[in-house]
């Protein structure tokens, strides 16, 4: 049980730093990313046969699929730059597929749908499964923190409020003297590196990776969890990451309860229970667990006392 | 020679193809949304024409009027309980929703149906050979009936009340209103003929290979290709649109492996966005 609460906890770490990626392009750029999985699954292919193939140490696998993700981001990005809403949604969701179809296909690079197995981990065998998992939560954890904290840096940076500027009026952040492309383009970078990052350490831990694991439900979960977190919120995205696994998993403990469902029946069950959260909290909860705070400039003392005023003067107008 | 057939057969595909697209573009030109549910209404079409060919015994082309009732009654339900709320909250939350929506009606029908592939009852029937050219009599009756489809679509949307208030609506919302036009009365006609319609092209498809729960995804990618490349919201734009994707993917065939089949459509959505983002006939794309 230790064992499974272990790789449980390094999953929901992966699906964290999935979701921050996410909280850049989504939650502060507003640009739609259907494609989620697919920089997910280039990150994993990456690292996986650089160290597999070419016998590149797993640290240097992981930095290289965060670089090579990030490429993509910014190709999907410059492509997608004047592209809005439903097409940006069709194409990222294309994106995802295509990825797939390639990685199934090219049996040279990828093995095809056999995926690739044996992926090295960081001291597997010194270890033993027990001290492996331990060490691995670790890197984890301290690799969600590190994205944390730039997360947050950025947040409150001036490349934060730009980007929020765009998800809240493009326009107004063109007049503004911001270039607009460039900015979606960093966002897309950012994000997608965090992406890459979550898929090369998903490798090196299941030391297995296969083009079927990247499917887009994978999205959906991640998407959940930001929507469960609290939308352009760093804290409610790691949050709501833990709280989409955690839903995740206990579904599995429901199913034998049920002994009248056959296997697939109980998958399908399950399918249909996120989806149906996933409606659930998008109808009711937009909000999620911890709204995003808006934040206000400091003002001087006067200033702000006169706003006050105003507001009240406009209210009583209005009464 | 080949060419020739690969065209043909691309033509043949690209009609099965066009009717699913006109029921994303009809939801697009009226309620001004992608409804990404449209691949699991395809299957939802599908099961229920097996149903009522297989459970009922009733012929083929009985069927499909299930597969447009069922289907039309499912998709029209959802639009009024699930994505209407939706569309209120931006395009994001509704395209979100409408995939949340398609995983849960697709396990719907995987909890129902299981995994293994159908087939409808068909009798067997040898390929008819023109010219050199071979085909698929069941092939020849799909097109039939995809025609007969948009020829009646036509005649509704030109003639009848409602046909009307709905290209009202898709030209002009608020004006349509201000005249006096029902517009939640015309989402829901919308909702229950485009997903009809859009499930009996997933029956369509499925009498032409099998049908298994993921039947509509895996042609969904094909839809939207079709549709974007005729230009989102235009009626006629999905049936190009479609016949262009259904021959590009089948003489992809000369160069491509066919596993590449549904990429096809994705490098021709990036093609037609970047170079004509409106599509072959449609009015605007952003």
């Amino acid at each position: 049980m230790e064992h499974y609460l272990i790789a449980m906890a390094v999953t929901a770490g992966i699906y964290a730093i999935m979701a921050l990626g996410m909280n850049v392009i989504w939650g502060m750029a507003g640009l739609i990313n259907l494609g989620l999985v697919g920089f997910f699954a280039v990150g994993a292919y990456t690292s996986a046969l650089l160290t597999l193939k070419f016998g590149w140490p797993i640290a240097g696998g992981v930095i290289a699929a965060m670089i090579v993700s990030s490429l993509v981001g910014v190709i999907v990005a410059l492509v997608t730059v004047n592209l809005k809403g439903d097409y940006l949604a069709i194409v990222t969701l294309g994106f995802a597929e295509t990825m797939r179809i390639v990685m199934s296909n090219e049996i040279w690079l990828a093995n095809g749908t056999d995926g690739l197995s044996g992926i090295p981990g960081p001291m597997r065998q010194q270890l033993g499964p027990h001290g492996f998992n331990l060490l691995f939560l670790g890197i984890v954890a301290v690799a969600t923190l590190i994205l944390f904290v730039l997360n947050e840096r950025l947040a409150h940076s001036p490349f934060g409020r730009a980007l929020r500027g765009i998800r809240d009026d493009e326009q107004v952040v063109q007049v503004a003297g911001k270039n607009v492309t460039r900015l979606k383009v960093k966002a897309f970078a950012f994000g997608s590196a965090a992406l890459g990052l979550a898929g090369a350490l998903y490798g090196h831990f299941t030391s297995y990776i296969a083009p079927d694991l990247f499917e887009p439900l994978l999205t959906l979960y991640v998407i959940l969890a930001l929507l469960a977190g609290g939308l352009g919120n760093n804290k409610g995205a790691v949050l709501g990451a833990v709280a989409v696994v955690f839903f995740l998993e206990s579904t599995r403990f429901i199913m034998p309860l049920l002994p009248f469902v056959s296997a697939v029946q109980g998958a399908a069950l399950r399918q249909m229970l996120i989806a149906a959260a996933l409606l659930v909290i998008l109808r009711f909860y937009t909000q999620g667990l911890i709204p995003e705070k808006i934040q206000q400039p400091a003002l001087p003392d006067a200033l702000q006392a006169k706003l006050q005023a105003n507001k009240a003067e406009i209210d009583d107008v209005k009464a | 020679m080949h060419v020739v057939q690969l065209i043909l057969n691309g033509l043949m595909a690209g009609t099965i193809l066009a009717l699913p697209a006109i029921g994303l573009t009809l939801i697009f030109a009226v309620l001004r949304f992608t409804n990404f549910a449209l691949a699991s209404l395809m299957t939802v079409g599908a099961y229920a024409g097996l149903v009522a060919n297989i459970s009922f015994g009733l012929p083929v082309y009985a069927s499909l009027l299930a597969a447009f009732v069922v289907a039309g009654l499912v998709g029209w339900l959802c639009d009024e309980f699930v994505l209407k709320p939706f569309r209120a909250s931006g395009f994001i939350t509704t395209a979100i929703g409408s995939i949340a929506l398609t995983i849960a009606l697709e396990n719907v029908v995987r909890f129902v149906f299981e995994n293994q592939m159908r087939g409808y009852k068909l009798p067997l029937r040898r390929d008819l050979v023109l010219a050199g050219l071979r085909v698929d009599p069941q092939q020849l009756d799909n097109l039939a009936v995809a025609v007969l489809v948009v020829l009646v679509l036509t005649a509704f949307l030109m003639t009848t009340r409602a046909g009307k208030a709905m290209r009202a609506v898709a030209d002009n919302p608020s004006l349509a209103s201000i005249k006096g036009i029902d517009v939640d009365m015309v989402a829901r006609i919308v909702s229950f003929v485009a997903m009809g319609i859009a499930g009996i092209g997933g029956m369509l498809v499925g009498l032409d290979t099998t049908v298994d729960p993921l039947v509509g995804y895996k042609t969904i990618l094909s839809v939207f290709a079709a549709a974007v490349v005729g230009g989102l919201g235009s009626i006629p734009g999905a049936i190009v649109g479609a016949l262009v994707v259904g021959v590009g993917e089948e003489l992809s065939l000369l160069v491509l492996s066919p596993a590449y089949r549904t990429a096809v459509g994705f490098i021709a959505i990036f093609l037609v966005l970047t170079l004509r983002p409106r599509g072959i006939l449609g009015a605007r794309a952003y």
